[in-house]
């Protein structure tokens, strides 16, 4: 399978800020990846490289199959974009404005109406995008991202302003368009949301990938400790703690003990914490998330570079 | 091509919802009205044609007017859209910039023409219904008058793309257009006549006015006008001026010059920007 994103070793530099710094990466159909990092980590400037809004200063890239900044329109004809503050002419309706982004598409004017019904606009497609809520503007630039169901789709801090029952018919929609093959790309500053859905991640720190690949496989390579954390009767902390002697535990208040376990110890602990006469009332498993990855793999590399 | 159209249908679109368009064409035709039955005032019932009097006054109303409302559409074209962000998200579509940047230009061209032809025209049509006598070779010259002013209009569209295009910030878009307006409706005719009268026909030929005349679109458009014919040169004051050196064809080849080389470069800078 051929990817239906390559980029090879891609540098941008905007004067002397170095914005994205030899990247290398391959998005296949079928994939949901989430793309993290600080702000001005070059997660934007990725996706408009990726795009062919701007030329990478040495690197090549691909965008289904042809170079984007080359002037060649075809791959674009089968990507939605959604910008990071995505805004619209006031003076359109937000039916309009659809209507002028599916022309440029070569899409019917038949799709605008359903469309809008699926991002929960169809009340407010007659009037002016003037007088839209962010939220509501965040709903039409999501609609026009899906116009004539991309084969890529580049979303840029999607969620903002989205109220949470919207988020989950969101997330609802990319799934969608994920099993028919097509590859999501966000960007979020809301981790635990992306954790259950992005099958990858990408983590960027000022220009430089830091980290690739699923969940479970950073989880693995950061090797962070799981937490566990136990409950006990009052006044049963210490028989607690030495219950678990030779395991390095803390107390976090009089009847709460906070044990951190390498990956391969966790079931040992489990079990010591679950068997018969364990001063143990309640157990509570944290594994790290996607939180604590992404402060990991910032830290590993500002430990390395400075 | 098709791209062009959807753009400058857009264009239109926002010129009629945000009353572009409905402004343009009543403010044009207020003018054009009141220039009209005023003109027509001092000439009375004697010989001069009356639609003659009338394409002198929209004439020098069009030079001072048509760039100023032409500007203030076409100097927010690319920087606004850029400030706003929209620009980026039209750049992720299947359009090339040239193909934004001309479509944008029929649209805004478009709207001028209409308020300028409709506005110019209530004025002829109103003349012409209080039973003035207009012969065959005036509406000529009036329906070039309108022609004109419409490719005036477009240069100066085409020099806002151009000044909308290059700079980073809207205010300075403004500040420059208006910086335009001055010099080539005011300011360069001003030290034009200066150089004149310091210079008494002493180095500036007949041939070099006439050169310094086309280096303002402006000018172009009023030799083209006001010296069109004997009975308009002796109305306007204008008879033995560039007139014998310049003809229509090279005034009208001028203006579309000036069309065309400021929307060129304009399109050519808009390729080169960063988003």
């Amino acid at each position: 399978m051929t990817p239906v994103v390559h980029v090879d070793r891609v540098v941008k530099r905007f004067g002397a800020v170095e914005a994205v710094r030899t990247v290398s990466f391959d998005l296949m159909g079928g994939e949901t990846i989430a793309l993290v990092g600080h702000n001005g980590a070059g997660k934007t400037t990725l996706m408009k490289l990726i795009i062919g809004l701007i030329r990478p200063t040495s690197g090549q890239l691909r965008l289904l199959g042809e170079d984007p900044a080359a002037g060649q329109f075809a791959g674009r004809q089968r990507l939605g974009y959604l910008p990071e503050n995505v805004s619209f002419n006031a003076a359109l309706t937000g039916r309009e404005t659809l209507a002028f982004y599916a022309r440029l598409k070569r899409e019917s004017a038949a799709t605008v109406g359903p469309l809008l019904e699926r991002v929960g606009l169809e009340q407010a497609a007659d009037r002016r995008v003037g007088t839209y809520s962010k939220g509501m503007r965040q709903r039409l630039g999501l609609a026009q991202a899906l116009l004539g169901s991309p084969q890529v789709l580049l979303l840029d801090e999607p969620t903002t302003g989205l109220d949470p029952a919207l988020r989950q018919s969101f997330y609802d929609i990319l799934e969608d368009l994920r099993r028919g093959g097509s590859c999501v790309l966000l960007s979020s500053h809301a981790l635990t949301e992306l954790e259950e859905r992005a099958g990858r991640v990408i983590i960027m720190n000022r220009g430089l990938k830091v980290a690739d690949g699923s969940v479970q496989d950073l989880r693995g390579i950061a090797e962070l400790p799981t937490r566990i954390r136990l409950r006990t009767r009052e006044q049963e902390i210490e028989a607690a703690q030495q219950w678990f002697a030779g395991t390095p535990c803390h107390a976090i208040n009089s009847h709460t003990l906070e044990i951190s376990v390498a990956q391969d110890r966790k079931i040992e602990v489990l079990r010591r914490a679950s068997s018969v006469g364990a001063p143990v009332v309640d157990i509570d498993v944290a594994p790290p998330n996607l939180d604590d990855l992404y402060a990991h793999f910032l830290q590993d590399r500002e430990g390395a570079s400075c | 091509m098709l791209n062009i159209l959807i753009v400058a249908r857009k264009e239109v679109q926002e010129g009629l919802r945000n009353r572009w368009v409905l402004a343009t064409t009543l403010l044009l035709a207020a003018l054009a009205l009141t220039l009209t039955f005023l003109g027509s005032a001092p000439t009375g019932t004697v010989g001069v044609r009356a639609l003659d009097v009338v394409i002198v006054s929209l004439a020098s109303l069009t030079i001072f007017l048509l760039p100023l409302i032409a500007l203030l559409i076409s100097h927010d074209a690319v920087v606004g859209e850029m400030e706003r962000g929209t620009m980026l998200l039209l750049l992720s579509y299947p359009i090339g910039r040239w193909q934004v940047l001309l479509g944008k230009f029929v649209g805004h061209l478009a709207i001028l023409a209409f308020a300028t032809l409709i506005g110019y025209g209530a004025a002829a049509l109103a003349l012409a219904l209080t039973g003035a006598t207009i012969d065959r070779e005036s509406w000529v010259a009036f329906a070039a008058m309108i022609g004109s002013s419409i490719l005036l209009g477009a240069v100066f569209i085409a020099l806002g793309y151009l000044v909308s295009a290059l700079v980073r910030q809207r205010g300075t878009a403004a500040g420059i257009a208006v910086g335009l307006w001055l010099v080539f409706v005011l300011l360069y005719d001003m030290a034009l006549l200066g150089a004149l009268v310091i210079d008494q026909g002493q180095t500036i030929s007949g041939g070099v006015l006439s050169a310094l005349l086309l280096l303002n679109p402006t000018d172009a458009y009023r030799v083209f006008n006001l010296s069109g014919s004997s009975s308009l040169s002796a109305i306007s004051g204008m008879a033995g001026t560039a007139r014998n050196s310049l003809g229509n064809e090279a005034l009208l080849a001028t203006l579309a010059l000036w069309v065309l080389v400021p929307l060129s470069l304009s399109a050519l800078a808009f390729s080169r920007r960063e988003l």
